[in-house]
């Protein structure tokens, strides 16, 4: 069942590694070329199933989707919230700066 | 003296005083520091709060006032919130993180009087089959090939839960099974295992990984064990829509039902290619027990099985890369200093990641992106319709299915290591019926030729948990597995 596939493009790896936002060094684009290729080869397999006509399952869930009241049931929890930020100031989470 | 206890006989024990809450934690904390060192099954050991707990679970027993766990000394998957217990999932991304709030499963257990001993091992964010992926360390299993000390893995992604309940570190212990990680760890380490139907445990407050499969469940040592803490762990929960406002079964009860005149049916797709010869005996010899207690063999099919493994490794990845596109070094886990907000973003996640994880996150970005999602995401999600179809077709004409759990028995750590498809192949099994939402147990039913523990598995009707239950028990009678680990407690502790 192991794949004989080709690796990806090296492009393709550094552009789905920017969308994840998951910084790569050059080594990793070329050992993840190999790997996702060969991930990928092997799942081509589903092309051989007919799906003509079958809907796409989403949620395999028996439960029903409910409303709950329209309360506040929760709140005032800052310090919580806040209590494993890795940089805070008061009570907001602090980044480096995105506007100038 | 750990094993010699399950949780029923443990809480019988409490109940009649023959022993205190704080004997049988210590116990267990002492297996711990004897065990752990050459075992690694937990990550954080809270021993103070076990024994606080024990106490006021022994105040709880003198007044007669004990709920179903009161004093019972249990381990906890550490993908569990716990509230002022670091949560790690085994990731450095959240290496940090002390959760401010209890899991409903874990708030559920305390509820009823449970001990917990600590947070076990697990691959990173539940991703893996053999406790190798954690970022800190892999778990050894306690269980080792006869004349040989080779180091085995105990499977996963929920290994420290069942090494520890294996070697005696705890009587109990709760899982989370996305893909088979409590059914495959539990076959691995010669316990019982189960993942209850899709919404049957809440999964407020469990680390996600992929939230369409993810469920969690307990590890015992006997099935009426798995039965008690699962009736424990379950219910509905208001916080989490997925899970089902049905009333909780007595599990335990249901154990005891037998299987005569019940159907069991056959997979034929479940002969894998290469299988060994003797997991295919054990599975026939299951099939034998069964006959003999009154149950009808039926051989069926699912004609999707085959493409059970490929469906996951499109669905699971997608749904990961969307859950973990939280962990952004802002609001908590690690961070890793940067002058702007995408250095932040993308250093503290390629620190924080493991390769395992990271490459199940560029999969799921990939099979979601722009050109892909209908050739790869839209069209799993139709073969998951065909699969979930496969089961429920054939539940209309059988009660329950027998299969063994997994291809083999246990492996060395770093074999399967070189390719990852190779190593998604230990779930072949499993996978099928997290994909369909069904239930399904494992079962310890025998030793293959290296005296490795061998599993079967029991699969069953969506929340029809009690007849997994009835078959589970008589494969078990049947069975008479006595099998021990190697490294346990008594042994060289």
């Amino acid at each position: 069942m192991a794949s004989s596939s080709a690796p990806l493009d090296p492009a393709v790896v550094r552009r789905i590694a920017r969308l994840a936002r998951i910084r790569l060094a050059d080594e990793d684009v070329a050992q993840l070329q190999v790997e996702l290729g060969s991930i990928i080869g092997w799942i081509e397999q589903l092309n051989e199933v007919d799906v003509s006509g079958v809907d796409p399952l989403a949620n395999i869930g028996a439960a029903a989707m409910t409303l709950r009241d329209d309360v506040v049931t929760d709140g005032d929890q800052v310090d919580a919230v806040l209590a494993n930020a890795p940089a805070r100031s008061g009570p907001f989470f602090t980044v480096p700066k995105v506007v100038e | 003296m750990t094993l010699e206890f399950t949780l029923a006989s443990a809480r019988d024990a409490l109940l009649n005083r023959r022993i205190s809450s704080r004997e049988l934690t210590q116990a267990h904390l002492d297996a711990i520091t004897a065990l752990d060192p050459k075992l690694h099954a937990f990550i954080t050991v809270t021993a103070e709060q076990a024994l606080a707990q024990a106490d006021a679970a022994d105040a709880a027993l003198a007044k007669g006032e004990a709920g179903p766990l009161t004093g019972l000394p249990v381990a906890i998957k550490d993908v569990f919130c716990t509230k002022g217990v670091k949560t790690t999932a085994a990731s450095k991304i959240l290496e940090p993180f002390v959760p401010p709030y209890e899991s409903t499963v874990t708030s559920n257990m305390l509820h009823d009087g449970a001990v917990f001993l600590g947070k076990v091992n697990l691959d990173e964010f539940a991703m893996g089959s053999a406790t190798t992926n954690s970022a800190f360390g892999a778990t050894i299993n306690p269980w080792q090939r006869q004349g040989s000390d080779v180091a085995l893995v105990p499977g996963g992604s929920s290994g420290g839960s069942a090494a520890a309940v294996a070697a005696g570190m705890a009587l109990a212990a709760t899982g989370t099974d996305t893909g088979g990680s409590i059914r495959q760890p539990a076959s691995y380490c010669g316990i019982v295992g189960i993942k209850p139907t899709y919404g049957r445990c809440s999964r407020y407050g469990v680390v996600a990984f992929a939230s369409s499969l993810d469920q969690p469940g307990p590890f015992a040592r006997t099935v009426e064990d798995t039965a008690i803490l699962l009736g424990s762990m379950a219910g509905h929960d208001p916080k989490d829509s997925t899970s089902v406002p049905r009333a909780v079964p007595d599990f335990a009860a249901a154990a005891k039902r037998g299987v005569k005149g019940l159907k069991i049916g056959v997979p034929r797709e479940y002969r894998a290619e290469g299988m060994p010869a003797e997991i295919e005996a054990l599975w026939a010899q299951g099939l034998d027990w069964l006959r003999q207690q009154g149950a009808e063999i039926v051989d069926v099919s699912l004609p999707h099985t085959k493409y059970g493994l490929a469906t996951y490794y499109i669905v699971a990845p997608a749904e990961a890369s969307s859950n973990l596109a939280r962990y952004d070094g802002v609001r908590y886990g690690l961070r890793v200093p940067a002058n702007d907000l995408k250095d932040l973003y993308e250093g503290t996640r390629a620190a924080g990641f493991g390769r395992e994880v990271r490459r199940r996150i560029l999969m799921g970005t990939y099979v979601l992106s722009a050109g892909y999602y209908d050739a790869y995401y839209l069209k799993a999600q139709k073969v998951r319709a065909l699969i979930l179809k496969d089961f429920t077709d054939v539940f209309s004409k059988v009660d329950a299915l027998l299969t063994p759990t997994a291809p083999s028995a246990a492996f060395a750590i770093g074999e399967n290591a070189d390719d990852p498809v190779q190593m998604y192949l230990n779930d072949i099994f499993t996978v099928p019926a997290s994909m369909a939402g069904v239930p399904g147990m494992s079962v310890p039913a025998g030793l293959d030729a290296q005296g490795l523990p061998l599993g079967l598995q029991v699969l069953g009707r969506h929340f029809d948990e009690e007849t997994v239950f009835a078959v589970g028990a008589a494969l078990e009678k049947a069975a008479g597995f006595k099998g021990l680990p190697q490294i346990r407690m008594g042994e060289g502790a």
